[in-house]
């Protein structure tokens, strides 16, 4: 068996000999997002040069993606990877960025990029205890709802970049200044359209929208389900149609990977109008890729809602 | 308690400075030296206008959070909505169903908005209520889900307000979450209990964390400590705790070992003691199982305990497009976490004492390649196929070596739209085959001491398999089916037969309130050695797993 043990050392060594040519050394900036709404953003930065790679799907559930073996061999080809950072990825990212072995996306390399860095995160609960369900001890991590976040976002994708490659750095705050003037634009006409509405009550599946409801002056505190994680229950329903019934509120909104089957139920015990949003570009048709046409469609569909049934 | 009253001025008079402090900016903001015009410009209008409504928005919000804490300390439940609610509407449907009558014209279509516009009249009590809902969602009226903190809203409101005050009933946190701890601490108990039509159900079962007896086992308390060592590895250990069946308890290292972080050319480096990369079953932990049990084919050719041992495992990332990975592992090759190999000295095995081999040369260890890649055969499908060996010598004579091959292969499909991962399906076939040489042995056929003949030597060969499918039928079941199928083990005469043939069918049903725990039902039915020989078995195994601490992310 020696000669079989010589024979596979000598075949490994000489494959990897091969491997080392092919190191990374493509001009453009390879980049991983994690999920679709910092993909949009990395993407605004980055500009068209730019290769952008999203794990997640966009009409998938976040907490649940599956860490297929390919997403390693992308991670393995990445200059830099963002991640929201606030635990919504820590069931399924790790493994992958521990098989990919990429020196460039460890934590704490410059090609690490924790979108949530400088974000003011709500709801970091004082204690973690899953009786509570699934929370996350960081804090809700999904602040891309907030359109100010992404605001900050863009620029700390841009001060990474430019950390990166510095050749490309103008390029990056050129189209960071450009994604942030679009946004503030926009940001002004989604104020507008939500104003009439400050004040209203929502209900959403699960505690997504807390940014959003934040930032327009919309009430979100109730939710299809008991707890984070928690399925709906009848019980829990029904307290939830009593609270509808009571506050007049007719609106539940619905993202593209929850039941709607449980939405609809409730909607016809209480008369509310189910809103189709979502948390990622590309959740909703016409919103791939684009993080302000995905916002103008929600904000123009809420505002819709609203409008409609008051 | 005089806070709240408190608020309401000092917001009034935030206001009114905030509002002057605003009128004031377009004048300081004017170009210096140019032509100052008294006049605000349209575009000053504009920002004023949207400064008022942010500030408009600030004073509901902390109106909101007055009455809030008004009625908290009034003893009433928060007003969860605080959106204009009106105090307690008198009948439950009724206004609220008649203003809303034609109501459903929005964003998006109602289910059967085609013949029921409009809501159900809530007249009944809510018991009745929830009764309703439980029909039309086709779930068990009080399902036993977590009891509901009141609101979402209540739930995260009440965290990040009030922080419980300490007491010492409180766990206390050692590795905690946030991402703030340098080692991750999670904690996995399982346990099984169940009847089988044959007592000795140690024999029956081929693995040492299946159940070991008629009534209630402790398969597996697994402790896991992970976490980063520094920039350059990161390191895991796993012990694990068991009861036997007498009740003993057993302690096992079961893994220990350091990872690279990143290494040049696409390599990574593995050293310690650890589960031997074979296959698709052997690196994973009985608590990630799909089954009650080990198949039977890993519990007789890797062992009770699977191929384990301390040693080095170096693997290469290809560059291929697709996934695919090269491991070379070197294990010691004795123990029985090698059970095809120098085992444990003086166990019989094919009629053979195994003898004392020491290792002489670097080829008496054990050694594993093995290849795997992955594709993704759509946008839902993703398809790994890899295949494996081990090579060492075993204590069947002083020269013998074994080997064991396996190819193995795993096919999951998942939808687009998937809540909480479900629904999915995962089929999931490993085939090995074994070749176990054995030199002759002294055979005392009819115990007197004195040896009439002798064992002759040869190879003895063996195969087997299992296929299994699980189910992800609706959140939170997995429904599986396996086949384990095993040859026996013909030796060089043709009358030599070592473990006889048999195969096990198993149907079962895996219910997982949440990702953190899970409760399953399995039946196996046995049938052991030939046809019209040997004997069957009927077992029925309900499991308990609970898993506690850092969230622990699985591989693929």
């Amino acid at each position: 068996m020696r000669s079989n043990i010589g024979k596979t050392a000598l075949f490994l060594a000489a494959a990897v000999a091969m491997s080392s040519a092919t190191a990374a050394w493509a001009a453009p900036l390879t980049v991983v997002a994690t999920t679709p709404e910092l993909g949009a953003v990395a993407g605004a930065v980055g500009g068209p040069e730019t290769k952008i790679t999203v794990l997640a799907k966009p009409t998938e559930d976040p907490h649940f993606v599956d860490a297929r073996p390919s997403h390693i061999v992308t991670l393995n080809h990445a200059d830099a990877l963002i991640e929201g950072g606030a635990e919504l990825e820590v069931g399924w990212l790790p493994p992958l960025v521990d098989g990919a072995r990429n020196p460039k996306i460890l934590p704490g390399a410059p090609g690490r990029i924790i979108a949530s860095e400088g974000i003011q995160l709500l709801d970091v609960p004082a204690s973690v205890d899953r009786s509570q369900g699934e929370i996350h001890a960081a804090g809700n991590p999904h602040f891309m709802m907030d359109p100010a976040n992404a605001r900050i976002v863009a620029a700390h994708v841009a001060d990474a970049f430019c950390r990166i490659d510095a050749s490309g750095c103008p390029r990056y705050r050129e189209n960071a200044q450009k994604f942030q003037a679009s946004l503030d634009g926009r940001m002004k006409g989604w104020s507008a359209t939500l104003a009439p509405f400050a004040g209203r009550a929502i209900v959403t599946y699960h505690a997504t929208w807390r940014y959003f409801c934040q930032r327009f002056g919309l009430s979100c505190g109730i939710y299809l389900e008991p707890k984070p994680g928690i399925p709906p229950s009848p019980p829990h329903l029904a307290e939830v149609i009593r609270k509808m019934t009571d506050g007049g509120i007719k609106i539940i909104l619905v993202e593209p990977y929850q039941p709607r089957r449980v939405a609809e139920t409730v909607a016809e015990h209480t008369g509310a109008v189910l809103v189709s949003v979502a948390q990622f570009p590309g959740g909703l048709p016409g919103t791939e890729g684009d993080y302000l046409t995905l916002m103008d469609t929600n904000v123009k569909a809420i505002a819709a809602a609203l409008a409609g049934s008051k | 308690m005089k806070c709240p009253r408190i608020i309401r001025p000092i917001v009034a008079v935030v206001i009114v400075i905030v509002i002057a402090g605003g009128r004031s900016v377009p004048a300081q903001s004017a170009p210096a030296g140019g032509t100052a015009p008294a006049a605000a410009s349209p575009a000053d209008m504009v920002q004023l206008r949207e400064e008022v409504a942010t500030l408009r928005q600030l004073v509901e919000q902390l109106r909101r959070q007055v009455e809030d804490l008004n009625s908290a300390r009034a003893g009433a439940p928060p007003v969860a909505a605080a959106a204009g609610a009106r105090p307690g509407a008198a009948a439950a449907g009724a206004p609220v169903g008649a203003a809303a009558a034609g109501a459903p014209v929005g964003a998006a279509a109602t289910a059967g908005a085609g013949t029921t516009p409009g809501p159900r009249q809530d007249t009944a009590g809510p018991s009745d209520l929830e009764k309703q809902l439980a029909a039309e969602l086709g779930v068990a009226p009080s399902a036993p889900s977590a009891p509901s903190s009141g609101s979402g809203e209540g739930a995260s409101a009440n965290a990040s307000a009030a922080a419980p005050a300490w007491s010492p009933a409180q766990p206390i946190q050692i590795a905690g979450g946030g991402g703030k701890n340098f080692l991750n601490l999670s904690l996995t108990a399982l346990a099984a209990g169940g009847f089988s039509s044959t007592p000795d159900v140690t024999g029956l079962e081929s693995g040492g964390h299946d159940p070991n007896q008629r009534g209630f086992t402790v398969q597996n308390v697994e402790t896991v400590f992970d976490g980063a060592v520094d920039p350059y590895f990161k390191g895991q250990v796993n012990m694990v705790l068991q009861l036997d069946q007498a009740g003993e308890t057993t302690v096992e290292l079961e893994e220990a070992f350091l990872t690279s972080s990143s290494l040049p050319h696409n390599l990574q480096v593995k050293g310690g003691t650890f589960f031997t990369e074979f296959g698709r079953l052997n690196q994973q932990h009985p608590h990630s199982w799909d089954f009650v049990d080990q198949p039977l084919v890993n519990g007789r050719f890797l062992g009770p305990d699977g191929l384990r041992g301390p040693g080095a495992r170096v693997s290469w990332l290809m560059p291929t497009p697709f996934y695919s990975e090269l491991f070379f592992t070197m294990q010691n090759s004795q123990g029985e976490t090698a059970a095809s190999f120098r085992d444990v000295p003086g166990d019989v095995v094919l009629g053979r004492t195994l003898q004392e081999r020491p290792v002489r040369t670097v080829s008496d260890l054990l050694y594993s390649p093995r290849w795997v890649a992955s594709f993704d055969l759509s946008d839902t499908q993703t398809l790994l196929a890899g295949i494996s060996a081990a090579f060492g010598p075993n204590a069947a004579g002083q020269d013998t070596r074994s080997r064991v091959e396996g190819v193995d292969l795993y096919w999951k499909w998942k939808p687009v739209n998937s809540m909480a991962g479900f629904p999915f399906v995962k089929w999931q076939t490993e085939a090995m085959s074994r070749h176990y040489e054995a030199d002759a042995f002294p055979l005392d056929a009819n115990g007197d001491g004195t040896t009439e003949g002798a064992l002759p030597a040869g190879a003895y060969r063996d195969w087997g398999g299992y296929t299994q499918v699980s189910w992800g039928f609706r959140r939170g079941w997995v429904a599986g089916l396996r086949w384990d199928w095993l040859s026996a083990e013909r030796g060089p005469a043709a009358d030599q037969v070592g473990e006889p043939h048999r195969w096990r069918l198993s149907p079962n049903l895996t219910w997982f309130p949440t990702e953190f725990s899970k409760l399953r039902l399995q039946y196996n039915r046995d049938e052991l050695g030939e046809p019209g020989r040997g004997g069957s078995a009927d077992s029925l195994w309900m499991q308990v797993e609970f898993i506690l601490g850092a969230h622990g992310a699985h591989k693929f």
